[in-house]
Parts: C-alpha cells; structure tokens; sequence
C-alpha cells in the first residue's frame, strides 16, 4: 500500500470544490508549486465531508486532492508523519495542535 | 466505593465531554486530559495496574477487573478507556527487568517521562508466537544484530523504546527466542507504515529491522527465554481485555433498554414487541455470563492459582457475547443504530477486533481443550 497521497492535483476553485463527494476523507492543500502546505481530514462533525472542508480552504491554496476513506483519522496522522519523513518538516499551515503527540516514520 | 467512584466519574465527566469530540478521536484536548488526570490523582485512582511497591495503589484483580467494566463504558471505551487518564502500568515486562534497565526504562515510563511498545507479531503470523518468529538476532561481541519486522504494533511511531521479540537460535520452538528493549533511535529500527483497520483508536504500525545492534545488557530476562515473558502477559492481559468487552456490552444494553421504551411503531413502543423484549433478554444473558467468568478468572488470579483456562473462557465468552449485543442494540436503534451520531457503529467496528485480538476464539478453544485434555495439543 502507497503511503503517500498519489491522486492527481485539482485546482482549487469553487466549481471544483462544489463537485466534491460528502464523504469523509483527507486532504492536501497545496501552492501554486504543488508543494503541500496543509493536510486536513473531513470528520464525523463536518456537515458535508470532503466539500464542507474544501470550501474554508479556497483562497488559501491552489490545489487540492482528496482520498475519501473513513479511517480519516489514522490516515490523516500518517500522511502528516510522511510528510515530514519525506520534507524534514510539517506543512507550514498545520497548526501546532493538529501536530502534537504525533508520532514518526522512518 | 472505589468501582462506584469511576462509575460517576465515567457518566459525569467522560460521557458529556464526548458529545463535543470527533466521533473516532482516541485523544482528549490537552487542557482536559490534564483536568481530568488531576481529578483521578485527587481520587487516589491514577496508575492503575502498578503494583504497590512502584507507587501504584493497592487493588486486587476483582476490582481491577470491576473498574475495567466501568471504564469502558463510553464511546471510545473498548480501546481508548477514559482516554488514559487513569494513566498505565507501561510494559508489566519491565517489572521483571534487572536494576540498570528498570533506571533506564521502567522508572522513566511510569513518570510519564518514556513510552514503550511491545513488538510480537510478526507478518508470518501473531497467534503461535513461538513458531511464527522469524526475526533473528545474531550475538557479535557485545551486542546483538537484529534484521526482520513486526506488524500490528501499537504506539512505536511515538515510543521512545520497545521491546522486541527475535529468534536467538536454530531452536523453532519457544526456547529459542529472547527478549530485547530497542531504543527507537537505534539505526536501523524503522516504523515504515501505519496499518489501516477497523479500529479508531490506538492505530497500528509495521516495523523493519535492518542490521539493528542492540547491547547484550538490553536482553530482558535471560537469553533464548523470551518466549515465557510474552506469555506471561498473554494470559494475565485476558482478564481486563475481557472486563472492556463488558463494560461496552452493558452501556449499548442500557441505551437500548432506554430507546425501546420510549421509541414507538404502529402505536405501541419498541420494548411492547417480543423480538425486541427477546433481544434484550439475549443481552442479559450475555453480559451475566461475561461477567461472571471474568470475575471468576480474576479471583482464581487473586487467590494465586492457575487461570489460563478461565482467562481463556473468559476472553472466548465476553468478546463473542459483547459481540452480540452490540448488534442487537444497533438493530434495536435502526437507522440510527448505524450512524455517527450515536455509539454503536464504533463499538461494533472495534468490538470485531476483539474476537482476534490477545489470542482469536479458535486459539482460547484450543488452550481450554489443552487444559481438560491436559497435554499440549499439536
């Protein structure tokens, strides 16, 4: 099984977004470089999944792509503790909260 | 007294904060966990499972067991009890260590100060231990040289040490196999992936082994000896990982019993139909017999005779009853039974786990069959 995210880049716009599934699922934000900056996940307590938490992410990227899987959480703790095995560091919009206890790979 | 103390504390305090959390969290908000840790220190209740002589306080098996059935008792009961803030006893193994590695390592965990893992199962199999591991530890000079891997291990992507099963001679059987604490930052050790299951809580990792030394003073116990400490904790483990079966069982039976008798069809409630009230009788049935058997297994640990054979009823009857009533209690609830919204969906996600993990059904028949039988069977 692939450990990192390998769905295709998708600009991040409104139509894009609005056309997203209500499942839940995580996510890369990225700029204009394709380099991640934030990875999130669509939980239980979002209304609408995946679409709900795109659409507070539109103009602060500009790509995205998504993987719906409800293991999101596990999913989302190991796609950040890639990243930072790949990158040496964390993506630079992930909050100090969201980052710690975190684990690592190697 | 003690078991009614974690009851309130489990209704008042971990019950509500829930409502308020992601659905599949295994973690409390920081501030929180710290309040409540704070709370179980002022009630004399925090480290639970470390004896006495470490600091721990004084409980016997039956009313560990007991508060194991209360705490459980919530949506992420089953693998998160109470999000640890009745804090751990760590790795039981380390109380067996010598004087050099308990400083190292057991003193450390039970400040809170280290995190350990134990690395058993290997991807070759988890249930017969003995035979399936492969991973091999060659002695050069002082240390010992490690290759292979482990999978389904909890916590070693934020552990600070492990301890790591491996083969030590040509022997396939159990007498040729040592105990070693891994650093985790020792070259060589690797958490490659996290492994992706129906639990929310308390995920898993695989590890890899490559070229790994580890010094001879970090063998626990005694060389080509391990195979007694991973068993030891096998059995012993059964009883509580049965009390949490349990504990889930009788809330998801409390919340139906309450649901049947307020929800109505065709005019009448859900508890007036006899499929329901049958149900419900079902689940009694289950949760008595659990506990029972459980309770038994503890008390025969108190009074300091053997127990393998009824840890193993107990861990075969509470995970395969628990099982049942938790999807009773969802066909009960309906649609609704399904959702996020409601508790049953996890318990019924994380509960599957139970009738594998710490030994499958098929392994607990086998030993009861071992012990009436009273041979080893091949």
């Amino acid at each position: 099984m692939s450990v990192a995210l390998t769905k295709p880049w998708i600009p991040l716009e409104q139509s894009a977004v609005a056309a997203l599934p209500g499942q839940l699922g995580v996510f890369e934000i990225a700029d204009e470089h394709r380099e991640v900056s934030y990875i999130g996940f669509a939980g239980s307590k979002s209304l609408f999944g995946l679409r709900s938490e795109l659409s507070e992410w539109l103009d602060r990227g500009s790509y995205f792509r998504v993987e719906v899987t409800t293991a999101y959480r596990t999913r989302h703790l190991e796609l950040l503790m890639d990243h930072h095995r790949r990158c040496g560091c964390y993506p630079e919009q992930n909050s100090e909260s969201e980052l710690a206890g975190l684990g690592r790979l190697s | 007294m003690i078991v009614q103390m974690v009851r309130r504390f489990v209704r008042e305090e971990i019950v509500p904060l829930e409502l308020s959390l992601d659905p599949d969290t295994d973690q409390l908000p920081p501030d929180e966990s710290e309040r409540l840790k704070d709370m179980v220190k002022d009630m004399g209740l925090y480290g639970l499972g470390i004896p006495p002589e470490y600091g721990g306080p004084e409980l016997d098996m039956v009313t560990m067991t007991l508060i194991a059935m209360e705490m459980s008792q919530h949506r992420a009961g089953l693998y998160a009890p109470c999000y640890g803030v009745f804090g751990g006893a760590g790795l039981a193994q380390l109380f067996e260590a010598n004087e050099a590695q308990k400083e190292a390592y057991l003193y450390p965990t039970l400040r809170g100060e280290k995190r350990g893992f134990f690395g058993l199962t290997e991807p070759s199999g988890g249930s017969d231990p003995a035979r399936a591991i492969q991973t091999k530890a060659v002695r050069d000079g002082d240390d010992w040289v490690i290759n292979g891997g482990k999978i389904f291990i909890s916590g070693a992507d934020r552990a600070d040490y492990g301890l790591v099963f491996a083969r030590t001679s040509a022997d396939k059987g159990r007498g040729g196999v040592t105990c070693f604490i891994v650093d985790t930052n020792t070259p060589g050790f690797h958490v490659r992936r996290v492994v992706h299951t129906l639990r929310s809580a308390h995920y898993a990792t695989e590890l890899q082994f490559e070229d790994m030394r580890v010094p001879h003073g970090n063998v626990l116990g005694e060389v080509n000896k391990g195979f007694a400490i991973a068993n030891d904790r096998l059995s012993r483990q059964r009883i509580p990982y049965s009390a949490g079966c349990i504990g889930v069982a009788i809330k998801a039976n409390e919340l139906a019993v309450e649901y049947a008798q307020v929800r109505e069809t065709f005019g009448a409630p859900l508890a007036s139909r006899q499929s329901i009230q049958w149900m419900l009788v079902d689940n009694e049935i289950d949760i008595q017999q659990a506990r029972w058997a459980t309770l038994e297994a503890a008390n025969l640990s108190d009074l300091g005779e053997p127990f393998r054979k009824q840890a193993a009823m107990a861990k075969l009857i509470a995970s395969e009853g628990a099982s049942r009533v938790v999807d009773r209690c969802m066909q009960i609830h309906g649609g609704y039974g399904v959702t996020k919204d409601f508790p049953f969906e996890r318990w019924y996600r994380e509960m599957r786990i139970r009738r594998i993990g710490e030994g499958p059904s098929e392994v607990q028949r086998h030993i009861i069959a071992r012990d009436i039988l009273g041979s080893s069977l091949r």
